[in-house]
């Protein structure tokens, strides 16, 4: 455990796209974030936005971490982002989404650079994202939003 | 226990498939295309191909068709469709975003039927893949579109795919199965394949996966349908695999006596390796258990599959090696089930124990998850109790490590109960993909094509 952040223990809302049925992905990524020490909702596989919209208005978490890999993920993260960043109160907390998020298995620049603009925090493509992901949830604060 | 199924070969139906009740009514094109090719000791080889533009779907369509091997077509359906958002289909399509499947309900049955002109003729069947727990729009669409072949299951088209509560599900399903069986009234016979032999594709133990199939399978019966398939997905050890089929067939001759049935086998539905030599090397052990286990039919995986959606070349390059390695496999002699058969025994107490609970299955499926009598691993369903754990073996054999309230009997050793780590769930999640990719590796050749060459 990084022992500059060890007492920090974040809430985290660990949620996937609408269409997007694959939940191994959310089991993993729940089990290493509590391994990290940290406390996590999941919310399961094909979680509607407004459903994550209100768990967000209700328990306000550290960090919103969507998972994506049907090939949806560019799409349905685009509309997702759009709708909780529309939200006063949810402007501030961090968003990221990872995962594969086209269909064509390579990294998609030009999705990525779409989903930073349109307000996630960060975005992790298949491959070498666990790492930076993890050093990235290091860097936050408790409490953010 | 005696054992009475005898697993013939793969050219003859286990049990002998009545005609249909009327006279007027016949096979439809694809439970007519597998009969045949079973006659003539064929497996069928199918894949998992779905794309969202119709130029490209029929392109794909018209290579499987053309692919040396003997092969029914797939629609396979995108996420938007599935999950009942057509807004999101129509923007896509607009914005020209990529789907991960054939829009069936946006395009329409009229659009879909020009799609397949010529195709379909001359007897090449196509089937509909979906994944919806809400499927009466896409039976409809792919009904007036001329299909008489799809997919699915009250249990197995929702836990895996949705959090729509089961209670709908099997209501939606009862529902589109009865209007499927409506094909009848023009004289074809429609078939249905369950899922529930795949679940969430991986470490689901093979007992519970048979019990599924065959409990989907008389949902199916009881809503209609008089052609049926019950699916069993290649798990992580070959001889385990070989008596799941035993037991399916073994099991579905016992409750299935009159009506037309055949197993298929989903080549591995988890993690998938990340070399082309890897994922050819396991889709070749798929074909060799869908021949040694008396399969009808296979369905493929691509050598893309850990990537990305595959292309029309490499969907055709899996049904072709799949089809060369069934060719040099020989069937091995096993008859029946072992007497002995643990896979059997707690397949036969599931489906046994939820048959108890009603009459209805549909009811009965219901009551038995409310009970945690089924109960899948690693589900998250709301819906499912979520108490099953299960582990591998030194060798590589999947088992239970936590049963939770199944009526199945604790091993001699009790069972474990310690929960995985990430780190030990992704190992677990990856041990079939790994072994295979080293396997490969190591031997530099692809000892499986090589055989199913030699002929
Ligand atoms: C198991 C599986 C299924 C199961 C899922 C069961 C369930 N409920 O989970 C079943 C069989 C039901 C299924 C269904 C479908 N699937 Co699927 N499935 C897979 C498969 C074989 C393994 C996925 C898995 O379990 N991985 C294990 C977990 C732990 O890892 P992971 O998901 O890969 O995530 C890792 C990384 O991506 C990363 N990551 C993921 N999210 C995030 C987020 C952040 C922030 C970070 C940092 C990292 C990160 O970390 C994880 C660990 O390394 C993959 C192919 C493969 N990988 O071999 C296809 C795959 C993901 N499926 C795919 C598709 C398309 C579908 C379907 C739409 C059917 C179809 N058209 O083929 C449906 C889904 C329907 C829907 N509504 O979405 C495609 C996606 C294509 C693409 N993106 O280009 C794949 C790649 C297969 C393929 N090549 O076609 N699937």
């Amino acid at each position: 455990m990084n022992s500059t952040n060890s007492t920090r223990v974040l809430r985290v809302l660990v949620t996937t796209v609408a269409s997007d049925s694959h939940s191994w992905n959310l089991v993993y990524l729940q089990l290493m974030l509590e391994e990290m020490g940290h406390i996590v909702d999941n919310l399961g596989p094909c979680a509607p936005v407004d459903e994550m919209i209100a768990r967000c208005l209700e328990s306000r978490p550290d960090l919103v971490v969507v998972s994506s890999v049907n090939g949806h993920g560019y799409a349905d993260g685009m509309r997702l982002i759009s709708t909780l960043r529309s939200h006063r109160d949810l402007r501030g907390i961090p968003v990221v989404i990872g995962g594969k998020l086209g269909i064509h298995g390579t990294e998609n620049q030009d999705h990525t650079d779409r989903l930073l603009l349109a307000g996630f925090d960060a975005v992790f493509s298949d491959g070498g994202g666990l790492r930076s992901f993890e050093s990235f949830v290091r860097q936050l604060p408790a409490g953010a939003a | 226990m005696r054992c009475t199924v005898t697993v013939t070969e793969p050219g003859s139906a286990p049990v002998a498939a009545p005609p249909p009740s009327a006279p007027s009514v016949r096979y439809g094109a694809f439970a007519n295309f597998i009969s045949m090719a079973r006659a003539a000791g064929e497996l069928v080889v199918q894949p998992r191909m779905g794309m969202c533009d119709p130029k490209q779907m029929r392109a794909g369509l018209l290579a499987t068709k053309l692919a040396r091997a003997t092969t029914v077509g797939t629609i396979t359906l995108d996420s938007f469709t599935r999950t009942g958002d057509l807004a999101a289909v129509r923007s896509a399509l607009r914005d020209g975003v990529d789907l991960n499947g054939y829009p069936i309900v946006t395009y329409g049955p009229e659009r879909t039927r020009e799609m397949l002109r010529g195709i379909c003729e001359e007897g090449f069947p196509v089937q509909i893949r979906h994944g919806s727990p809400a499927p009466k729009d896409i039976v409809a669409t792919l009904m007036r579109a001329g299909i008489d072949a799809t997919e699915g299951g009250p249990v197995s088209y929702c836990l895996p795919y949705s959090r729509t509560p089961l209670r709908e599900s099997v209501l939606n399903w009862a529902r589109s199965a009865e209007m499927l069986s409506e094909f009848r009234g023009v004289g074809v016979e429609p078939h249905l394949e369950t899922f529930g032999g795949c679940m969430l594709g991986q470490l689901c133990p093979p007992s519970l996966l048979v019990a599924l199939s065959v409990l989907e399978g008389m949902f199916f019966h009881q809503h209609g349908l008089r052609s049926i398939s019950l699916s069993y997905a290649q798990q992580t050890h070959a001889g385990q695999d070989q008596e799941a089929l035993l037991a399916m067939h073994r099991l579905a001759g016992e409750l299935f006596t009159d009506i037309d049935w055949h197993v298929v086998v989903y080549t591995y539905m988890g993690v998938y390796p990340n070399t082309e030599r890897g994922a050819l090397r396991l889709l070749g052990e798929a074909a060799e258990l869908a021949v040694r286990g008396g399969a009808a039919r296979l369905i493929v995986k691509t050598a893309a599959e850990a990537h990305r959606i595959p292309t029309i070349a490499e969907n055709v390059q899996a049904l072709e090696y799949a089809a060369n390695v069934a060719t040099g496999t020989e069937r091995s002699d096993i008859i029946g089930t072992p007497p002995e058969s643990e896979i059997y025994r707690q397949a036969s107490d599931l489906v046994h124990a939820v048959r108890e609970l009603h009459a209805d299955i549909g009811v009965a499926l219901r009551m038995a998850f409310d009970r945690g009598y089924l109960d899948v691993p690693y589900c998250l369903h709301p819906d499912n109790a979520g108490r099953a754990r299960t582990k591998l073996t030194e060798d590589g054999r999947l088992v239970w490590s936590r049963v939770g309230a199944m009526p199945i009997k604790p091993p001699r050793s009790g069972w474990a109960t310690t929960e995985l780590g990430s780190a030990e769930l992704l190992a677990a999640l990856s041990y079939v993909a790994r072994r295979c990719d080293e396997e490969a590796a190591q031997l530099g050749t692809l000892p499986a094509a090589e055989r199913g060459q030699v002929e």
